[in-house]
């Protein structure tokens, strides 16, 4: 769990992700890419102290509408309702609570509030797109939004995103720092998208698509959607001979 | 078993820029210094659609966190974020970070970006510690062609730190 640095201190470290868990960033099927990722090698970062910390930041970030995407208007935006929840927890299964988690997306008709975004598609004056809130002491977390819908984005011939929500989280340390896409289950866009195909690990891809949830649905209301984010671990044991450089 | 990163994609600013992001410390903070820099992609284009994230000590070396070995030091949020504008500038007012135990002072710093599908990590270090520099095992890891691409230039403000992301004079990124 622990390990003694050369400085005397004992730190905690924390688990690297296995190959194939994160993107590469040379990812050629995705455009953008090309001009964007280093070409020399990353140099390992040993866990110190500016590792093990990490910004805690709670309540104090958030407006009192701000995980309630469908009411920050004195309408309603367009779409359907949903109700998006999970769990924030570290790669032990523990929870992390108390942890801010931070969310954009387009509207129903897959039309971000956003400048630079101009396709054929109305823009939804009653929705913003943007959403934040705090795991609570379980770890967990919940918005209620609108579903987002698909766009289209030039990267390929006929090319669409699937439908996403952009989460960004936190964890409690700096190796922790994270942001992701939550997909939708059964998106047949899915086989033509190259930033969802970018995670080699089918497993590790398939964690990004959140579960219908019908015990969380409400009658009338709203559908619901299960998301869990899982973090980085620490690792279990430390032998001498592994000690930092 | 981790969740994936994805990219930020191009509308992060939407959801994550702040207002208070870039200051660290309040304007008027004893100490307080800007660091300002431009993210440029691997043609030399200014990066307009990113994001800078840095996480430091505070002047004392010291972290409000709980696992600090040392004991959290409260009141420091030490933390700053700041989307890069049109022309792919950034600017973050912090204080100096103290030195860490076996470390020189530093800066840890993230950039997110439209085309970049995980974060990439890099260093701030400051050209006036000359000795603690020379002396720091994370900068004795890089290869000493490359070292100068973590260092910060002094500015008439505080520091000029820019992040090339590819190719000629590419900064040092951490695998974390
Ligand atoms: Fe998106």
């Amino acid at each position: 769990m622990t390990a003694l640095s050369e400085s005397g201190l004992i730190l905690p470290r924390y688990r690297r992700d296995p190959e194939g868990t994160h993107p590469p960033l040379d990812s050629p099927g995705y455009k953008s890419t090309g001009l964007r990722h280093p070409k020399q090698p990353l140099v390992l970062l040993p866990h110190k102290l500016t590792e093990i910390t990490g910004p805690l930041l709670g309540p104090g970030r958030l407006g009192e509408l701000d995980n309630d995407l469908t009411k920050q208007h004195p309408e309603e935006p367009q779409g359907q309702r949903i109700i998006v929840h999970g769990r924030l927890l570290d790669g032990d299964g523990r929870p992390v609570p108390n942890s801010l988690v931070e969310i954009w997306q387009a509207n129903a008709g897959g039309r971000y509030k956003h400048v630079w975004d101009n396709w054929p598609c109305p823009v939804d004056p009653h929705f913003d797109g943007v959403g934040r809130t705090i795991t609570d002491n379980e770890g967990r977390y919940e918005f209620t939004t609108i579903k987002p819908g698909a766009y289209p984005w030039k990267n390929h011939d006929n090319a669409w995103r699937p439908a996403h929500i952009h989460f960004s989280v936190f964890g409690t340390a700096f190796t922790q720092r994270l942001v992701t896409q939550m997909y939708f289950p059964d998106d047949p866009l899915f086989s033509q998208d190259p930033i969802f195909n970018s995670v080699p690990d089918e497993k590790a891809r398939n964690r990004m698509i959140s579960r219908f949830d019908l015990s969380r649905t409400v009658p009338e209301w709203a559908l619901a959607f299960e998301f869990d984010i899982v973090l980085r671990g620490r690792e279990a044991s430390v032998f001498e001979n592994e000690e930092d450089e | 078993m981790s969740t994936p990163s994805q990219t930020v994609g191009p509308y992060l600013a939407l959801g994550l820029p702040w207002a208070d992001g870039p200051t660290v410390v309040e304007e008027g903070t004893p100490g307080a210094v800007w660091i300002r820099g431009v993210v440029y992609d691997g043609a030399g284009t200014p990066v307009p659609d990113g994001l800078i994230e840095t996480w430091q000590a505070d002047a004392h070396g010291r972290f409000d966190h709980p696992d600090d070995p040392r004991g959290a030091q409260p009141g420091f949020r030490g933390f700053g974020r700041c989307p890069t504008t049109d022309d792919g500038e950034y600017g973050i007012l912090t204080v100096v970070p103290g030195a860490l135990p076996g470390e020189a002072p530093h800066i840890n710093v993230s950039v997110f970006a439209r085309g970049l599908l995980h974060r990439v990590v890099t260093r701030i270090y400051f050209p006036e510690n000359t000795a603690a520099n020379a002396a720091d095992p994370v900068l004795a890891a890089v290869p000493a062609e490359r070292r100068d691409t973590l260092v910060a230039r002094k500015s008439e403000d505080g520091y000029t730190f820019d992040v090339r992301l590819q190719g000629e004079g590419e900064t040092v990124f951490f695998d974390v």
